[in-house]
């Protein structure tokens, strides 16, 4: 490379530096990803973390209705169902609600539950103030488990939402737990 | 530059004189015209792999149920052909072009940096080896779609998923040190004279193709090196368990994915406007457009990615985004369809095979785009998603665009290279044959797409049975097109007809001004642009 000329050592250096920036941008869009998801209220990603109840006026002219569904990850033998389906709230009115969670199979299991609301929008206006997705759930072989949740809809919900369905995916930790849960750069 | 400097480049010309022979040739070579063929020879030997993959697809695909190949060789044969398509054929095609054709074409003796480009391809055969290698592995190879989602190709991928990673890995460093040489070269190499405006147009697609590349190769290497610690060290870019999004990779992917398609397509609107205008015996309609037009169309391709995502749940207002944003790149790309329409208007046509496929080509890529736009309207795309639409849609774009865009180059520059005519019977019957059976090949899945038959599935419900019996004859057909072509190309470079040095009546630049074949080393005292 010394019997470049000059011009073409810069272009190359400013290059180079380009496809190496590329790459690191390549990584920052996952932060970036998380930070528009949240700041747009898209991607039906309800926070992580509880929220307080500071005595929200109850909407009482009004009913919004919520669904909760539960799926387990393909290949964890746990039971895993919310003990009401739907239930009918005003916005604003603390609500409480179940899940319960069976570890079917022979071997203690962390599961992790990763919650999601549909239709996206709504997600923001869904305020959980206590959860059991905020925790790791360890089960012992064949233990179960009432899981708590507890949560108000936002008085602010747009007209156009009626419906909110809360859907909850368990998955199986227990290896990333062993190893020290990784947390990944994604959080 | 020191006079030491100019006296060890004279030495080391002196030594060369003429090529050395045998193997270490083509290992040691820097010169643009061998590393031009062998990266046009590698590349045509990838396109008759990945259609033999093309093959067991449409023969499974012959008949409906299950009696050629597992379900899961068939994903991997999926996944395979797409990516030897992409990475192996199409991209290799166009670098190898650039490689034969730029130094030539702004008057330059060779590309900037030789060293780098004899690295960018001897790197290549090994990362196809790896990929092709993991076919016979233990669990097989990649069976995740070309596109590789997580977590298809995380959670429930194979065993050999790391040498599909690092196979990745060599292609997009070969694609990347390709795209500075063909920058550095554009930039600092023109001889004097050949300002900006006067650059042939593959030049100046091929400049704007390479500021792509380094743009988004870099984030597909990203893209694949998540998958690889999602997979084996236990990060979780992907993994919703551990805070992580698999809709995340979609993003991630189709912000390389669909610049990635201006890439395989923008080096063939320069080959096209090199080509009308020869044997239209006009000048190019509206150059300047065409220039224009051209980074038009590799802005807007940043702006577009999540149009392939319709379906994941996005608001309305992205969809509306991303489909505004997706019609808008009909307007620069309709400005180049008028104006080489525009540029055939009366001028004394004639129909040697290069003009042939680039009729073709204008024709059957505007065909391919029309059913992009019809994919761009969210609400429809719902239904076209994921179908045999899609398919067809990308072939037409694809093969019946970017492949027969690199047919036409070669059928008009190989006077150039061999320094033989080919034998234009044979050109014609590679192409007639070409032409009808890849539409016999691709149209019918536009009715198989609408009518809802899933891409990507071994087996069909009954009543496709026919349209995909009628498809897979074309698809044979084609494949078998294309043994002519190897014969037209070997037959030329074995002999035939002198070439004159300027063949084409009508063509037009500086690499018709040179001996036909090019001489080893051309361009060594710049020329003169007026």
């Amino acid at each position: 490379m010394t019997t470049q000329p000059k011009s073409n050592r810069k272009l190359l250096t400013m290059l180079i530096l380009g496809a190496v920036g590329m790459f690191g941008f390549g990584f920052a869009l996952v932060p970036l990803y998380d930070v528009l998801c949240d700041a747009l209220g898209i991607n039906g990603k309800p926070q992580g973390t509880a929220s307080t109840y500071e005595a929200v006026i109850v909407d009482e002219s009004r009913t919004v209705t919520v669904e909760f569904i539960a799926h387990v990850q393909s290949g964890m033998s746990w039971e895993f169902i919310p003990t009401v389906n739907r239930i009918e709230v005003h916005p604003g009115q603390l609500t409480h609600a179940k899940f319960y969670a069976k570890n079917l199979s022979s071997k203690d299991t962390v599961g992790q539950a990763i919650p999601s609301v549909s239709p996206g929008q709504g997600a923001a206006y869904f305020n959980k103030t206590e959860c059991f997705c905020f925790n790791q759930q360890p089960l012992a072989a064949s233990a179960s488990a009432e899981l708590p949740l507890i949560f108000y809809v936002d008085p602010d919900l747009p007209e156009s939402i009626n419906t909110l369905t809360l859907s909850y995916t368990l998955y199986d930790i227990t290896a990333k737990v062993g190893g020290g849960l990784k947390q990944g750069a994604a959080k | 530059m020191s006079t030491t400097t100019h006296d060890t480049v004279a030495a080391h010309d002196d030594h060369h004189h003429g090529a050395p022979k045998g193997i270490m040739r083509w290992l040691l070579t820097t010169n643009h015209k061998d590393i031009g063929s062998m990266y046009l020879w590698f590349s045509f030997i990838m396109f008759l792999t990945g259609g033999a993959m093309a093959m067991v697809i449409r023969a499974e695909l012959f008949q409906p149920g299950l009696q050629l190949v597992e379900p899961n060789f068939f994903n991997q044969m999926t996944t395979v052909h797409g990516l030897i398509m992409v990475f192996g054929a199409v991209m290799p095609a166009f670098t190898g072009l650039a490689n034969w054709l730029i130094p030539m074409m702004i008057g330059a003796p060779d590309m900037a940096l030789p060293r780098m480009n004899n690295w960018s391809f001897w790197i290549l055969p090994f990362a196809f080896a790896m990929l092709i290698g993991s076919l016979f592995m233990e669990g097989g190879g990649p069976n995740f779609g070309w596109t590789f989602y997580a977590p298809l190709s995380t959670t429930y991928s194979p065993d050999t998923t790391g040498l599909f990673v690092f196979s990745v890995h060599i292609m997009g460093i070969s694609s990347i040190m390709g795209a500075i040489n063909v920058i550095v070269t554009i930039v600092n190499m023109r001889a004097p004279g050949m300002t900006w405006m006067k650059l042939p147009l593959f030049v100046w697609t091929w400049l704007i193709t390479a500021f792509l590349l380094i743009a988004v190769m870099p984030v597909l290497a990203g893209a694949v090196t998540m998958v690889l610690t999602d997979k084996y060290f236990g990060t979780s870019f992907f993994d919703a368990a551990g805070g992580g999004d698999p809709v995340m990779f979609q993003h991630i992917f189709w912000f390389f994915g669909h610049p990635e398609v201006y890439i395989m397509i923008l080096p063939s609107f320069g080959i096209i406007s090199a080509i009308i205008p020869a044997f239209s015996r006009k000048r190019l309609f509206g150059y300047a457009s065409m220039v224009y037009a051209t980074a038009s169309i590799a802005i807007l391709s940043f702006l577009v990615w999540a149009h392939h995502m319709f379906t994941t749940g996005m608001p309305v207002f992205a969809e509306l985004f991303f489909m505004y944003c997706t019609m808008l790149i009909a307007v620069p790309t309709g400005v180049k369809v008028f104006n080489w329409v525009a540029t055939m208007w009366r001028g004394s046509m004639t129909f040697e095979t290069p003009m042939l496929f680039a009729l073709a080509f204008i024709i059957l890529f505007t065909i391919g785009g029309f059913s992009g736009l019809m994919l761009a309207i969210t609400p429809a795309d719902f239904q076209y998603h994921d179908t045999y639409f899609v398919v067809a849609h990308f072939h037409y774009v694809l093969v019946t665009g970017a492949v027969f865009s690199i047919m036409a180059a070669a059928y008009y520059w190989l006077p150039k290279w061999t320094g033989h005519m080919y034998s234009e019977t044979l050109g014609r019957w590679h192409f007639w044959c070409s032409v009808i059976s890849v539409n016999v090949l691709f149209f019918p899945m536009h009715f198989l797409g609408l009518a809802g038959m899933p891409r990507r599935i071994p087996d069909y419900a009954i009543q496709f049975a026919d349209i995909n019996q009628i498809v897979s004859i074309g698809g044979f057909a084609f494949g078998l097109s294309q043994l002519i072509f190897l014969a037209v190309v070997i037959k030329c470079i074995r002999g035939g007809e002198k070439a004159a040095d300027k063949p084409w009546e009508g063509a037009e630049g500086l690499e018709w001004t040179i001996a036909s074949p090019a001489p080893y080393h051309s361009f060594t005292t710049p020329p003169e642009v007026k």
